[in-house]
């Protein structure tokens, strides 16, 4: 059965990375710049589209559940 | 309101927060500058007007590198600063690998880490628990660690001491430069000392004046980046504390809610404690030792003694000049780039420019490179600066979140960091100076055949153990500061022990030392080639050496061209490349 990848797990097609933390950073500088300049509601939209392509982007439920419980934990 | 970061302005002369958006309040019980004696200039003395070959300016960490790597190489060199003593305050306190092996050639790596406190491993805590910790250094049989933490002055002294050693530095206090002016063939600037001014001629110029560098400013030439809207107080504080030699980050501690800290150990049992403020604080009401012991205090949690040796508050932005290299005229340091202090990517970034520059500027000055040589230092420091410039500004996002989207996704990671791999790797307290890998350099020679491992064309080398005669060395020691051929073999034969003489006794367009490596046991003699042996496997298995592989590196100790098969032709062809020459 598939399971949710909590390894790290970001790389580029075609990019050497020469240092491990290199893809991540380029990850999340992108993700902020794309919420630059929104107000916060903009913000929130942005995240719900980008949760909602993403997880049709995995598909498999198992690990969308599994990534669902992991991200309620605590709250 | 403007500070450079990782290290801060000098103070202005006359005691007020200048223009640099630092705000001080200076005890240093524990430390006494020295005083360098001014004497007169020469040409003030007998009026007599030199052509010189090299002038630096500024005596900091960065100039002083510039002028010893030059004479030590054996140009002559007039080395000017506006000031007599070292700077003090709160200054550069990481020195990275690479800077260290840099030292190393230099003659002062030694005095450095004795002096300084070797560290490999940081801690990220979030609120009132560890969430992360790294490893700076994850191989062993390296000579020198990831990090050491050193009071600035305390290297400047070292580097000065170094100076005085070598009769081609002529160090001159209390020169301040006024004007600067270059046509085709030279340099001229005009001196002020406390005797009158005098004017000079150079060939050269190198600029190493600092963030607010005043012959930038003459030259017309603009920085362009970003300033960040924050503020941060730094504490030098004397304690006897059993903390470990190891760096230590906070997101929203309870201590400083909703800030960031970050506590690292100097020499002395001096420890720097870097406090975010946030952009409302009040600069003149941070630095009040009313204000900052309580905040110290919450933060030690308990009534140990201490003293505080220096307080700033500053703020910094990350810019740099578009081109490094105005014909004549070189930048290097704060004065061509600057970035925010998280990373440490100040005064080692500004070590390497030194390092990358020098020995161009040698064979340029030797006619032994072309001048366009010269190019490839702007080309390949500019690269690093950028890279520098992204990493220490991604880290700034992450420790001061610029909206309240960055701060949720940032706190998001750190609740994961605890448990999930992924996050840990995100997590981003600064990413800590290593070299750039100068993998798109004009000057390399691209791979032709396939090589594993990480020493790429481009790369800073690795260091490994090796034994000479008896003696155990470092690489890095053997190799020093020029070209170097390394030659790897398993067991040598006699038609590849003739093939290396024949290749010792071609001509070629710079000098080349010849090293043979040779695996454990595999030691034999050859005719102009130094040999040495791989004791412990490592340079075999950090450079995936095979029996005649060959390196070539250049000398700032980066690779410039690698083959399975040594070829004369092919070397010749690479070195040629290597000084600007192809």
């Amino acid at each position: 059965m598939a399971t949710l990848n909590t390894e790290s797990n970001f790389k580029e097609v075609g990019k050497r990375h020469f240092r491990a933390f290199s893809p991540g950073d380029d990850f999340y500088a992108a993700l902020i710049d794309t919420h630059r300049g929104l107000t916060d509601e903009q913000s929130a939209v942005l995240n719900a589209r980008l949760i909602l392509l993403l997880a049709n982007h995995i598909g498999e439920l198992a690990v969308l559940r599994e990534a669902l419980s992991i991200a309620r934990e605590d709250l | 309101m403007i500070a450079k970061c990782g290290t801060l302005y000098r103070p202005p002369a006359d005691g007020r927060p200048g223009s640099g958006g630092v705000w001080e309040h200076s005890a240093l019980s524990s430390y006494k500058p020295p005083k360098f004696a001014y004497r007169p200039p020469l040409e003030l003395r007998s009026g007599e007007r030199r052509q010189h070959t090299v002038v630096v300016v500024g005596a900091g960490p960065v100039g002083l590198t510039a002028a010893i790597d030059l004479a030590q190489r054996g140009t002559p060199v007039l080395l000017l600063d506006d000031d007599d003593t070292v700077s003090v305050g709160s200054r550069g306190i990481c020195y990275a690998k690479r800077a260290l092996e840099v030292l190393d050639r230099l003659g002062v790596g030694d005095a450095c880490v004795a002096k300084g406190v070797s560290w490999n491993v940081g801690r990220t805590f979030f609120r009132d628990e560890e969430v992360y910790n790294f490893q700076l250094l994850s191989q062993p049989d390296h000579k020198r660690p990831g990090m050491i933490n050193l009071q600035q002055y305390y290297l400047e002294e070292f580097l000065v001491e170094r100076a005085r050693q070598l009769a081609e530095i002529d160090l001159r206090w209390k020169n301040r430069v006024v004007s600067v002016s270059q046509s085709d063939d030279r340099v001229v600037l005009q001196v002020e000392t406390p005797d009158g001014g005098y004017t000079l001629e150079s060939d050269w110029l190198i600029v190493a004046d600092g963030a607010r560098s005043s012959i930038r400013r003459m030259l017309n030439l603009e920085v362009e980046g970003r300033i960040f809207t924050d503020r941060f107080l730094i504490a030098d504080v004397k304690m006897q504390a059993d903390f470990p030699a190891e760096r230590w980050f906070w997101f929203d501690p309870p201590f400083h809610r909703g800030q960031s800290v970050l506590l690292h150990r100097q020499a002395d049992n001096v420890w720097r404690i870097d406090f975010q403020l946030g952009w409302q604080a009040d600069p003149e009401e941070e630095r009040k030792p009313a204000k900052v012991i309580p905040r110290i205090r919450a933060m030690l949690g308990d009534d140990r003694l201490f003293e505080l040796e220096w307080v700033s508050v500053y703020t910094f932005q990350c810019r740099r000049m578009s081109d490094f290299r105005h014909r004549r005229v070189l930048f290097v340091g704060d004065a061509a780039h600057q970035v925010s202090p998280f990373g440490a990517r100040g005064a080692n970034s500004g070590i390497q420019d030194a390092d990358n520059l020098v020995w161009k500027l040698k064979l340029v000055i030797d006619r032994q490179a072309p001048d366009s040589l010269l190019d490839s230092y702007a080309e390949e420091r500019q690269f690093a600066a950028d890279e520098n410039l992204m990493n220490s500004t991604r880290s700034t996002e992450f420790i001061t979140p610029g909206s309240p989207a960055s701060l949720t996704f940032r706190n998001a990671v750190l609740t994961l960091a605890r448990k999930y791999p992924f996050a840990r790797a995100l997590v981003n307290s600064g990413r800590l100076s290593v070299p750039s890998i100068l993998t798109a350099s004009s000057l390399n020679t691209p791979d032709e055949e396939s090589f594993g491992g990480a020493m790429f064309p481009g790369a800073p080398m690795d260091d490994a153990p090796l034994r000479e005669a008896g003696r155990d060395l470092w690489l890095l020691d053997a190799v020093r500061d020029r070209f170097v051929l390394l030659y790897y073999a398993e067991s040598l034969s006699a038609a590849a022990a003739a093939g290396l003489s024949a290749l010792a006794a071609s001509d070629l367009p710079v000098p080349l030392e010849l090293m043979l490596i040779v695996a454990r046991g595999g030691v034999v003699p050859v005719a102009a080639w130094r040999v040495l042996e791989d004791l412990a496997g490592r340079y075999a298995e950090r450079y995936d050496a095979t029996d005649g592989t060959v390196y070539l590196i250049r000398p700032d100790q980066h690779v410039s061209a690698r083959w399975r098969r040594a070829d004369g032709r092919r070397i010749h062809a690479a070195l040629a490349r290597a000084t600007g020459s192809a």
